[in-house]
């Protein structure tokens, strides 16, 4: 086989599998999933709420 | 969870390994000094060629330990402390090896100073960005697999449901420069300090300008998103502004990256429909990169007054308004014609330094300035009165140093292309010499100011580690019952 058919079916694969996964994102089901991902990085408190080396 | 006594000291409370974070973050700025003070020095010798001194001070042997300097030890550090940090948090576990981590850190630095010290000798592999030789390599892959180890091992342990889009950009950043370092590094060992390329010609070329241009994609813009994805949302108080368009512009960046790379041979021996190739996709990587950009800022809608009183949110800001100009820049200066003008010229030199000083040193700095204190027990930095100084050394100086080589660049590739009604070059090349001059003067000027930001930084660090102590955060009892 022509090298060159494989060349032309990865293309096409790698755009298709793109398409696919803007679809997806678009959709509803993932939407919820991006909300709660989105927030778990705000949710987390990750400042020091004693201060280390102010004695008070 | 597993139970390991030592790293218990909260009464029985597994901690984050902040240890590695802070060591990674003090030597960015440490590196960030270094790099971007070789910076200066050979920006000066090409303003007063007198400083060439000897074989070991001269511009040729300077110039990529200021490349590598500033794009491995400054960037690559802050990488390492910033990716380490957020997949431990948005994780929810501790690092899968503390060992290994380790190894990481002081691996690293002994790449850096392997650089600093074989660099000026003279050895080098002479390929841009990849010139360290053959044995540097070697610890730079032993390195490189340990991090995606730590880094993937980690994911693998976490107790949140969703990977944070962060992980995904900095996931991406190790896989592909893992593929990017080994492929580009290939070469016949001739002795212990010289290699022969395992490539020729023109596939040499490619494969050169598949690296180096994807070291920019995915070392010097992937990774930093990643980095900006958490830092910004963090610094802001709010959630991501679209996790939607995170989602479809990082598979966008990935699928188009790894094309555009013949850009950097246009007008070369290389194929002319492969240039073409190249100028297409980077045109279209536009948009991915404007996804990001306006991502980032978006983030802020509804915020923005906390942009009046709050300069590492400023820097953020200002990192992704200068990644939104080089994206656009980058792009306009892959086109054929455009790039008949710019290449060879000092407007590549500002595009990108419009890039390293505006979009990857900005971002870094301003989330090692969210960092610093939070890896010592404080609430804040010890001044934000020399943030904001430092900020506005760092604009100024970017500003001044980009536009000088734009005039530059652009008063070059006019005179160079100059040509007399007989056919004959109007222009000696030495006369564009001489015309650049002034603007070799600002660009030192720009450096310098950017510099002297990082010495105010370096104090304002000091005087934070002096005023709390070294401090591991317990992991959040929360996420550890949140499911898997």
């Amino acid at each position: 086989m022509d090298i060159n058919i494989l060349r032309e079916i990865l293309t096409v694969a790698g755009l298709t599998c793109f398409i696919g996964i803007a679809l997806w994102a678009y959709g509803k089901p993932a939407s919820q999933r991006f909300d709660e991902a989105a927030m778990q990085p705000i949710n987390d408190d990750d400042l020091p709420h004693e201060q280390a080396g102010s004695k008070q | 969870m597993q139970a390991n006594s030592a790293l218990e000291p909260h009464g029985g409370v597994e901690t984050f390994n902040y240890r590695v974070v802070r060591q990674f973050s003090i030597m960015t700025v440490v590196w960030g000094i270094v790099g971007m003070l070789v910076g200066v020095i050979i920006a000066a010798q090409m303003a007063w060629p007198e400083l060439n001194f000897g074989p070991y001070f001269h511009f040729g042997r300077l110039r990529p330990l200021h490349t590598n300097a500033v794009i491995f030890a400054f960037g690559g550090c802050a990488l390492f402390a910033t990716s380490y940090y957020v997949v431990q948090r948005t994780c929810g576990v501790r690092l899968i090896s503390d060992k290994l981590a380790a190894f990481t850190f002081w691996g690293w630095q002994l790449v850096i100073v392997a650089a600093a010290i074989t660099l000026p000798l003279g050895y080098t592999s002479g390929k841009e960005y990849a010139e360290l030789e053959w044995p540097i390599d070697i610890l730079i892959t032993v390195v490189w697999l340990s991090y995606a180890y730590v880094f993937f091992g980690t994911i693998a342990r976490r107790t949140q449901k969703h990977i944070y889009v962060a992980n995904w950009f900095y996931g991406a950043f190790i896989l592909a420069v893992a593929l990017l370092h080994v492929v580009n590094s290939m070469a016949i060992p001739a002795g212990a300090w010289k290699s022969y390329s395992a490539y020729a010609g023109a596939v040499d070329a490619m494969v050169q300008w598949w690296y180096g241009h994807n070291a920019v994609g995915f070392f010097l813009t992937a990774a930093f998103l990643g980095m900006m994805y958490y830092f910004v949302p963090k610094q802001a108080g709010r959630p991501v502004y679209s996790y939607r368009l995170s989602v479809v512009h990082f598979w966008a960046l990935v699928f188009t990256y790894m094309w555009a790379g013949p850009h950097h041979l246009h007008y070369t021996a290389l194929p002319d429909w492969t240039q073409s190739v190249g100028m297409a996709f980077s045109i279209i990587l536009l948009a991915p990169s404007w996804g990001g950009m306006i991502n980032g800022i978006m983030t802020l809608s509804g915020a923005w007054h906390k942009l009046r009183t709050d300069p590492i949110l400023k820097f953020m800001i200002t990192a992704l308004s200068f990644y939104g100009m080089s994206t656009f820049e980058g792009p306009m200066m892959s086109i054929k014609t455009v790039n008949a003008l710019s290449h060879y010229t000092d407007w590549t030199i500002g595009h990108v330094h419009s890039g390293a000083l505006g979009w990857v040193a900005m971002i870094s700095i301003g989330s090692i300035y969210y960092l610093i204190p939070r890896l010592f027990g404080r609430e804040k930095m010890y001044s934000t009165k020399l943030i904001d100084v430092h900020f506005m050394m760092a604009t100024i100086g970017v500003v001044l140093y980009i536009a000088a080589m734009w005039m530059a660049g652009i008063t070059q590739g006019q005179m160079w292309r100059q040509t007399n009604m007989d056919g004959t070059l109007t222009h000696a090349f030495i006369d564009s010499v001489k015309a650049t001059y002034p603007y070799y003067y600002v660009r030192v000027l720009g450096g310098a100011l950017y510099l002297g930001g990082m010495f105010l930084m370096a104090y304002n660090m000091a005087r934070t580690i002096m005023q709390g102590k070294a401090f591991d955060a317990p992991v959040p009892a929360v996420s550890q019952h949140a499911h898997a």
